[in-house]
């Protein structure tokens, strides 16, 4: 079966390409980008601002059932450009990661099909090959999987 | 961890994804890898033995000669690194269908 979710990290290349064809509408795609609630459903991170402008910011927290913070991160937006473009910074606070810039590009595929370009570029290769090793964290699946529970009492 | 760390830092080095590509094909020894760079005999070896400590290759040993061969099972751990990372993504944005795929209906 074709893969859903491609990711593609080159090696010795300080960036990273993941992209996405969705069985959605490209105004629905983007809404779950744009809309903080939303946005809460799927990242489990509740979006304490979400300035969706240029030069606005934005911060995401997710706490857990004690009210300790386990996750936050923030960016400023450098492009908005609705159903098309998202330029952004992207930081998770109090982690080794650094700061890594965000290209998404939106394009329809047909009235329910759309598409999304993912581009990151991290400050060095070392640094972009430390994130991939922390996506292989078993804290990160657990956190996942904590997510994943959260969202199911929205079905 | 620190093995695939190592790893890691293995591949980052472009002489050393040359000579992964060179002994993909073939086994080779260490001198006929060499006279395809440049660079000093030593640090060509020195290349060699970081691949081989952490087992991106393998030695044979035949009469005096040692061969260089690529370690398939090691370079496909390599590969699986992105998995998980692409996994997680592919969970997230299978949630924004789900959840988005709801607003559809309702329109």
């Amino acid at each position: 079966m074709e893969l859903k979710t491609k990711v593609t990290a080159e090696e010795g290349k300080q960036e990273m390409l993941i992209t996405r064809e969705f069985d959605l509408p490209l105004d629905l795609l983007f809404r779950a980008y744009e809309d903080p609630e939303i946005v809460e459903q799927w990242m489990g991170s509740k979006a304490l601002k979400l300035d969706n402008k240029k030069h606005g910011g934005y911060q995401l927290e997710k706490k857990d059932d004690k009210g300790n913070v386990v996750f936050r991160a923030n960016g400023a937006f450098h492009e908005f450009i609705p159903n098309k473009k998202i330029t952004r910074t992207f930081e998770m606070e109090n982690t080794p990661a650094g700061v890594q810039l965000e290209f998404y590009e939106f394009e329809t595929l047909g009235e329910d099909k759309s598409k999304l370009t993912m581009r990151v570029l991290y400050e060095s290769v070392a640094q972009r090959d430390e994130v991939l090793k922390w996506g292989m964290r078993p804290g990160v699946n657990a956190a996942h999987n904590r997510i994943e529970e959260v969202l199911k009492q929205y079905k | 961890m620190n093995l695939r760390r190592d790893v890691f830092q293995a591949i980052a080095d472009p002489t050393r994804r040359a000579i992964l590509l060179l002994v993909a094909t073939q086994s080779m020894t260490a001198g006929a890898i060499a006279a395809n760079f440049d660079t000093a005999r030593p640090t060509v070896s020195k290349h060699l033995s970081i691949l081989t400590e952490c087992e991106l290759l393998e030695q044979t040993q035949s009469g005096r000669e040692i061969h260089y061969h690529i370690n398939a099972k090691k370079m496909k751990e390599v590969a699986d690194f992105i998995e998980p990372f692409r996994r997680m993504w592919d969970d997230r944005f299978n949630k924004i269908e789900e959840i988005m795929s709801k607003y559809k209906t309702k329109k």
